[in-house]
């Protein structure tokens, strides 16, 4: 009697609801985890590389990246962003005016607040058709060769895993960071729709 | 004699003449059963004569996975009624960036998986994915680093919910002829999966971690950063959709819901979720960036929104009596309360009747019942969600944000507010706002 009583809390105990874990899943592999590709602002997580505007120059034409973004950034198919921006000098000192092809504003690499972003996005999303396939090397210079024509690095700056987040990018803190959201809260503090 | 019926229509036909018979002979005399009955004229029976129309054939398809009805036209759209300019770039390479749902046909809550709007960061390429080949990474502020397979994921405990998913393109302007154009990127549907949060305490996620970067498999590695709070409270790593295995187009074999939010966050194809300590602006957050305060923070997340389904643009009343107005209620924020139906342009507005029990951040069907005098009308809805916000109107949006509101402004953030449609006397339906 006395050891039937204990039963409910037995099976309370074994009920997989209560348990934090469930022992389900492996352990990564040191391949598995390589295959992230995510970088963080602070430039932990990009692979060693380096690169230099003159090689990106090169690989613009190679990697056909003219074809769509036209020679040296501009002119491009009306379809592709004009990479090269409005630096900020002037009467239209306004990096989210950049010229850019009639299209709205809001493209990289002019208005990237930080300088991953860019290395980022070239690593992912480019070239189109091919993605992927850009080693670090290339992505470091491909990065410097945009940075370089919008004027935000010297020409002859080697870019590296090290110095790419340190780069100071030319919007500055004309930008705004995300809500600081919370479930349920409302959108806005005093906005009633 | 009595000849074997050579099909079921003929079967059907035969004891529809018996009981005919039956029929005729009592109405002669309560006797006349029991004599030998009169030849009687065959009955004229339209129902069956109808049904002289072909029969559906049964293929190996209709056994397998069934088809409609060849008379339900419904279809979705891509790229309906977008201003050239911003799809001019998509098409331009051959891809789509938006494909949406016949609002204006829908019945009940849920979009049926072959309808449900679609939008893909990069176009219209959708990875092929092996499911048995596909895993999930979740790493970074985490104790335990984890790969799961699809498999794996089934064992976990799994939830189903209905949520909506929203894309920040439904932004209905006057230029839009119908529902389908200006609301045709939002859907409905059941979600299947494991919590996120079932997963983060798998891993041991550790306090220090406040955003996550979601990552899907597509060709671009679409990722995204979303808060980790949000994360705990009610996302989904999802591989079932409305019954069956989710469909390429909406991420198969996992993706993530995450209820509320605009639908770019809801990852496809997931392949990765990495634990950070900071937000980053990732591939499919760059066009989210802002410059106002006031952009940001009604950006990302949905509002109350309702839209009247029927009538709406492009239908038209064959005469005037009584119809339920119809349509379709939800928040981003919690589940509605109330939904109200005006038909006078705004001026009154009348309570609908809520059909079902209203879900959190899932679409509520409302109807009310309206005797069209065949007079011209300005209809349209507006809800309030539990936590007390209420869907606006554009210039009580323009006004509580010290803007204008003009045909061609465009409200910022995510796009609540009310939408009217017009009824003219001869019953058609047009957009209100034009």
């Amino acid at each position: 009697m006395g050891s039937l009583r204990i039963v409910p809390i037995l099976l309370l105990l074994a009920s997989p609801a209560l348990a934090q874990t469930y022992g389900i899943g492996k352990v990564p592999t040191a391949a598995q985890l390589a295959q992230g590709i995510t970088i963080s602002p602070t430039g932990a997580g990009l692979p060693r590389g380096h690169g230099t505007a003159a090689e990106g120059a090169k690989l613009f034409v190679e990697k056909n990246c003219v074809a769509c973004h036209g020679p040296a950034g501009a002119g491009g198919v009306t379809a592709a962003p004009n990479l090269v921006g409005n630096k900020g000098t002037g009467p239209d000192d306004d990096v989210w005016k950049r010229v850019n092809g009639g299209e709205a504003p809001g493209s990289l690499p002019i208005l990237a607040p930080d300088a991953t972003i860019v290395w980022d996005f070239i690593n992912r999303g480019m070239p189109l058709g091919n993605e992927g396939t850009l080693k670090p090397d290339e992505v470091y210079a491909l990065t410097a060769y945009l940075f370089a024509l919008d004027k935000i690095i010297p020409e002859d700056k080697v870019l590296d895993q090290d110095n790419l987040a340190q780069i100071k990018m030319p919007i500055g803190t004309e930008w705004v960071r995300v809500p600081d959201w919370k479930p349920g809260a409302p959108r806005m503090t005093g906005y009633p729709y | 004699m009595d000849s074997k019926p050579s099909s079921r229509r003929e079967l059907l036909k035969g004891s529809a003449l018996a009981v005919g018979a039956v029929a005729a002979g009592a109405s002669v005399s309560k006797t006349a059963l029991a004599q030998t009955p009169a030849p009687a004229p065959a009955p004229v029976l339209p129902s069956y004569a109808v049904n002289e129309a072909p029969e559906i054939p049964v293929s190996p398809d209709v056994v397998a996975y069934g088809v409609r009805s060849h008379y339900v036209k419904s279809v979705r759209i891509q790229e309906d009624g977008r201003p050239p300019g911003t799809t001019a770039r998509y098409e331009a390479f051959g891809l789509t960036l938006h494909i949406q749902t016949p609002l204006q046909d829908s019945i009940g809550t849920i979009q049926a998986s072959s309808l449900h709007y679609c939008a893909t960061t990069k176009g219209s390429f959708v990875p092929d994915i092996d499911p048995a080949q596909h895993t999930l990474l979740v790493d970074g502020l985490v104790d335990r680093p984890r790969i799961f397979t699809m498999a794996d994921l089934r064992r976990f405990p799994s939830v189903s919910r209905f949520h909506f998913v929203e894309c920040i393109a439904n932004s209905a302007n006057a230029t839009h002829k119908n529902v389908q154009q200006s609301h045709g990127t939002c859907s409905n549907a059941e979600w299947t999966g494991v919590l996120l949060s079932t997963l983060f305490k798998e891993c041991g996620l550790q306090d220090k971690a406040t955003w996550y970067v979601a990552e899907g498999a597509e060709e671009v590695k679409g990722a995204s950063t979303l808060p980790i709070n949000e994360a705990m409270e009610d996302v989904i790593v999802a591989y079932g959709m409305n019954g069956e295995p989710l469909r390429p187009q909406q991420g198969f074999p996992v993706r993530l819901i995450t209820p509320g939010f605009e639908g770019i966050f809801n990852t496809k194809w997931l392949r990765h979720i990495k634990a950070v300590d900071q937000y980053q602006l990732n591939m499919n957050d760059f066009g989210h960036l802002r410059r106002e305060e006031t952009t940001a923070a009604l950006g990302y997340t949905w509002g109350p929104k309702s839209i009247i389904t029927f009538p709406s643009g492009s239908q038209k009343l064959p005469e005037h009596g009584w119809y339920e107005i119809n349509g379709l209620a939800w928040s981003g924020k919690g589940a509605v309360r109330k939904v109200e139906v005006s038909t006078d342009g705004g001026q009154t507005w009348n309570e609908a009747e809520l059909k079902g029990t209203p879900l959190r951040k899932a679409h509520t069907r409302f109807g009310y019942m309206w005797n069209w005098d065949g007079g011209e009308h300005v209809i349209m809805s507006r809800t309030t969600d539990d936590t007390g916000s209420i869907q606006p109107t554009r210039e009580q949006m323009a006004k509580a944000l010290g803007m204008t509101d003009t045909p061609n402004w465009r409200p910022p953030g995510t796009n609540n507010t009310i939408m009217p449609w017009k009824i003219a006397s001869d019953g058609s339906v047009t957009n209100g706002l034009a």
